[in-house]
């Protein structure tokens, strides 16, 4: 049953911890709950499908199926993570000198939630899928199969609060630095989704080049620990990155970066220049 | 002859510059665990394995080691991709049965 359980935890908390990010970014923005709300469900169902399909999609494109799949969706997630930090940059001034103005709990205004919303989705859809085949094993093993679904039941329930927790520490950061914590947080979210989507590329034998890994730090940091696994989620941590897996981090930041300031409006002193 | 020569030469050069297919390797997944246990591969080449799961569960073929997280449903088979490796040992493990399903890559 605790077998069940630490696995069950450990999905559950890679998009837990994107989840909390995505509250704690939108934190006064009306009607949020429901648009996470979507996310989440429709994330459930796509799991249930990639999981009924499992067998489908791993035979697909030569046996490159899942890995091509998988690639796919972190690509998608990237991509909107990228608009909605376009869009924060050029609206986020505005937004959070009217939060500071009105007190944090006023609502923000308009803001798209969909591109949040789909991150949201994608994630509970790659975390999910492996939760259901896990569950469906266990239970189609029979006999002890009960215990070790409580047991999943629980990791699920422990990944929620887990979720709760990461919400609540980053509301704990002043409104003020809200914007600018969440924005660096979603970057590197980003980055290291990118760079685990040129992993998958690579796993499909797609990308064949600078596969050659560049350091092992499993010694110090393995990211197989519990301390490891949320770095990995959270910053992309890799202990043994490739030199591919380096590039799409650097560049995915970078692009951001690049983004973020060609989006945002002209400040009035650069006209000086 | 020159001209023969020179068409096996050309051949070789080309045979040479065409990157060999990666090589391949079979595993079976059986009663939750990983037959052969141990896998030896040439180190520094891309490396293809086959992963046969017998058991009607799913598996996952999981290793941060090799860089390689892939679900093989039950009764079915899976391609794992893997490498250039350094020389030494990777472990691997199947995470749905983690404490009987466990293998090693050796690169040498």
């Amino acid at each position: 049953m605790l077998g069940a359980l630490v696995i069950v935890f450990r999905e559950v908390i890679e998009a837990g911890l994107i989840i909390g990010i995505v509250l704690a970014a939108t934190r006064g923005v009306a009607g949020r709950g429901n648009w996470v709300a979507a996310g989440v469900v429709a994330g459930v169902l796509g799991a249930g499908v990639v999981a009924l399909f499992a067998e489908a999609i791993a035979n697909a494109f030569e046996g490159s199926g899942q890995e091509l799949l998988n690639a796919s969706v972190l690509g998608a997630a990237v991509v909107m993570l990228m608009w909605h930090t376009a869009w924060m940059a050029r609206h986020g001034r505005e937004m959070a000198a009217e939060m500071a103005a009105v007190g944090a709990a006023v609502t923000a205004g308009q803001r798209p939630m969909t591109a949040l919303a789909v991150v949201v989705g994608l994630a509970v859809l790659r975390e999910g899928s492996e939760v259901v085949l896990f569950l469906y094993g266990v239970l189609a093993a029979g006999t002890s199969g009960s215990s070790l679904f409580v047991g999943g039941l629980l990791g699920l329930a422990a990944g929620a609060a887990f979720t709760a927790l990461t919400y609540y520490g980053l509301l704990s950061i002043p409104a003020r630095y809200i914007f600018a914590v969440t924005t660096v947080l979603i970057a590197l979210l980003a980055a290291g989704m990118a760079a685990q989507a040129v992993q998958y590329l690579d796993n499909a034998g797609v990308i064949s080049v600078l596969g050659r890994r560049l350091w092992d730090s499993s010694g110090i940091l393995p990211q197989d620990g519990m301390l490891g696994r949320l770095l990995h989620t959270l910053i992309g941590y890799t202990d043994r990155p490739t030199e591919l897996q380096l590039l799409a981090y650097l560049g995915t930041l970078a692009l951001m970066a690049a983004l973020a300031w060609v989006a945002t409006p002209a400040r009035s002193p650069r006209t000086a220049m | 002859m020159r001209a023969l020569t020179s068409a096996i030469v050309l051949a070789g050069l080309v045979l040479a510059s065409t990157p060999a297919p990666a090589q391949e390797f079979n595993l079976v997944i059986r009663n939750h665990k990983f037959e052969p246990a141990e896998i030896r591969v040439p180190a520094g080449k891309r490396v293809s394995i086959y992963v046969s799961n017998e058991d009607a569960t799913p598996e996952e073929f999981d290793s941060t080691a090799l860089k390689v997280e892939k679900i093989i449903p039950g009764k079915s088979k899976g391609l794992v991709r893997i490498g250039p490796l350094d020389p030494g040992r990777y472990e691997f493990i199947g995470e749905f049965h983690a404490d009987t399903a466990k293998g090693v890559v050796i690169a040498e």
